[in-house]
């Protein structure tokens, strides 16, 4: 259960940030952004475009929680990033490209509205149904 | 004073169905409430004039009629938003009303109370002529609730244009009015009524096509304006001739009530302006540049124009078909009225229903008795089957239909207004060839969208019964054998 989705274009400024408790947000976000350092190293170090890539096992970072931060890139540099609590050990890595690859159709599918101007903020309700069906589903 | 009340004072046919966007009020609730607000309301007349909001001093009167200690009516006013706004406009007296109701039965006063159902607020210290109009009911039942509408139109307005979306205490459009789709209190009224005249009367004194402009607060409100405005915004002197007409409609409305419901006039009007744009009615309209720019001069703002695109642009695919454009057309018309959008595209406007519906025989000639100058036969179908007389006459008439400010459908308004935004799309309108469209427009929906062969079934159905369909004899645009034996097979049968 993704607890927090945060998506990046490429300049690397939140587009959209979703998460589920409330509190201590703000270090998630910390650790969000600190996660986009090793995924620009990782795209860098590829140098093709690059689909799909796990990354950030941070379990031992901080010993008090654990979390593990997955990290997707597009074909257009844009980065979802998620957050998901390790203690979920049901969540496998199937499903955590299915997530991404639903959050990068929606945002396909957001793209497509001609009133959406890319680099905007993304306030789009489908897009939030999805996110939040998402983090609901494995609660 | 109680012609005025009567007139004013009114319950809606349609109650509280209309989705739950609206603040829901019972039937004997609006009954009420009405009747409290016009009791509260400067007379008519100056309402239309100087907006129809109420004296303080009246409500102050009802208020403490309702013998309830005066901090919490101090916390209802508060709540209410009239201390913010100034004043009790209708939707800061109804909502005035439900939390009165609220604070009688021990409630809380907070919006959240009078999302329940509540007994109707009960107020001591009655007037003899409200006793009166108590006592009966019956002669206000039936008849529209026309002016404080028209307020709350207004307020909705103010609201978009400010921005304010987040308003927490939107006010309670209750349908309180029928809504703006509903075709049976368009329909049939006759053209001559008074309705005319005195929109006219408005036009002239705002110098816009409807735009109301009478309100108390400085509504530059250009964009209504613009746009087309809900015809019922008017002066009250309308709701006296309505009455009548309503009164018989109502029975029948309920059809109608939906406001996602597409009318005929307004399909007819949706793909008109689909031409205009598009003039093959089974091809697209492009998103980027085409209908961005069309959306746009409806000055709604971005986040909202972008939100409807997401609703009605089913397939994701960054373009419009005619279907999905009427549903964004008619999701536009509604919130230019008012109406809050939903969150999911309601199933009136899904492409599959608007596909299925466009072609069957809607409800008889009467419906277009109003509308017959701009289209040469009474039923949708022949829009279809008789596109080349149609057109030919249409773009003659259609001119003179915008210059024409006799009606008072907004459909036909926004014709006006819209027209003369985009007149000159308007006049290349071409003229195609009735068969080519009618064959391709019977063949092609069902490659466009995903409906089922079954929908197609019903289209060609529908044509059947009202005139035979022309044969297709010419080649349309996909030679598919597949087309050519269904339009055979339902000949046959």
């Amino acid at each position: 259960i993704p607890v927090s989705v945060i998506c990046f274009p490429q300049q690397n400024y939140p587009l959209y940030i979703r998460s589920i408790p409330t509190e201590n947000e703000l270090k998630f976000h910390y650790t969000v952004h600190t996660s986009l350092d090793v995924v620009d190293e990782k795209i860098s170090a590829m140098g093709k475009a690059l689909v799909d890539q796990r990354e950030l096992y941070l379990g031992l970072l901080y010993p008090t929680e654990d979390y593990k931060v997955y990290g997707y890139v597009t074909n257009s540099k844009v980065k979802f990033v998620m957050v998901v609590d390790s203690s979920n050990t049901a969540l496998r890595d199937n499903e955590i490209r299915s997530m991404f690859r639903k959050l990068h159709n929606s945002y396909t599918d957001i793209m497509c509205n001609p009133f959406y101007n890319p680099g905007d903020r993304i306030h789009s309700r489908a897009f939030d149904n999805m996110v939040n069906s998402m983090m609901m589903q494995v609660c | 004073a109680t012609a005025a009340t009567a007139a004013a004072g009114s319950t809606a046919g349609s109650t509280a169905g209309t989705g739950g966007l609206l603040l829901p009020l019972s039937e004997s609730e609006q009954q009420r409430y009405s009747e409290l607000f016009s009791r509260c309301c400067p007379p008519p007349e100056a309402a239309a004039a100087g907006g129809s909001s109420s004296s303080s001093s009246s409500v102050g009167e009802l208020f403490r009629a309702s013998q309830l200690p005066p901090d919490t009516l101090h916390q209802i006013t508060e709540v209410c938003g009239a201390k913010r706004v100034g004043y009790f406009g209708p939707a800061q007296f109804y909502i005035a009303l439900k939390l009165i109701a609220a604070a009688q039965s021990g409630f809380p006063v907070r919006i959240e109370s009078i999302k329940n159902e509540l007994p109707l607020p009960r107020f001591m210290v009655l007037k003899n002529d409200s006793e009166v109009r108590y006592g009966t009911p019956a002669e206000l039942h039936g008849v529209k609730f026309q002016v404080p509408h028209a307020t709350l139109e207004k307020k909705s307005y103010k609201r978009t244009d400010e921005g304010d979306k987040q308003e927490p205490k939107s006010p309670p459009m209750s349908p309180i009015c029928s809504p703006p789709a509903s075709p049976s209190t368009y329909q049939r009224i006759p053209l001559s009524y008074g309705y005319g005249k005195s929109r006219s009367g408005l036009e002239q004194q705002h110098g816009a096509p409807y735009e109301v402009r009478h309100s108390t607060h400085q509504q530059d409100g250009p964009s209504s304006g613009n746009y087309g405005a809900k015809p019922a915004v008017a002066c009250s002197t309308l709701n006296q001739s309505l009455s009548a007409e309503r009164e018989q409609q109502d029975s029948s409305a309920h059809y109608s009530d939906d406001p996602w419901r597409i009318t005929e006039e307004q399909r007819d009007y949706y793909i008109n302006q689909f031409r205009s744009l598009q003039p093959d009615l089974n091809s697209f309209i492009s998103g980027s540049s085409v209908a961005k720019n069309f959306f746009t001069k409806s000055k709604l703002p971005i986040p909202e124009l972008s939100h409807i695109w997401e609703l009605s642009d089913v397939d994701c695919d960054g373009a419009l078909t005619l279907p999905e454009f009427c549903a964004a057309f008619h999701l536009v018309v509604a919130r230019k009225n008012g109406y809050q959008l939903p969150e999911a595209l309601p199933e009136t406007l899904l492409p599959e229903y608007l596909q299925a519906a466009s072609l069957k025989p809607m409800r008889g000639c009467a419906l277009f008795e109003s509308y017959s100058e701009s289209l040469p036969g009474g039923q949708q179908t022949r829009d279809f089957s008789r596109t080349e007389k149609a057109s030919a006459e249409e773009v003659p008439d259609n001119p003179a239909l915008l210059q024409d400010a006799k009606k008072d459908e907004k459909q036909a308004l926004k014709v006006n207004t819209a027209l003369k935004m985009i007149p000159k799309e308007f006049q290349h309108l071409t003229v195609k060839t009735a068969a080519q469209e009618s064959n391709a427009l019977r063949a092609r929906p069902r490659s466009r969208s995903y409906s089922s062969t079954s929908i197609e079934d019903a289209m060609k159905k529908g044509e059947e019964p009202p005139t035979p369909p022309p044969r297709p004899q010419k080649s349309h645009s996909r030679a598919s054998s597949l087309d050519l034996n269904k339009i055979f097979q339902q000949s046959t049968q």
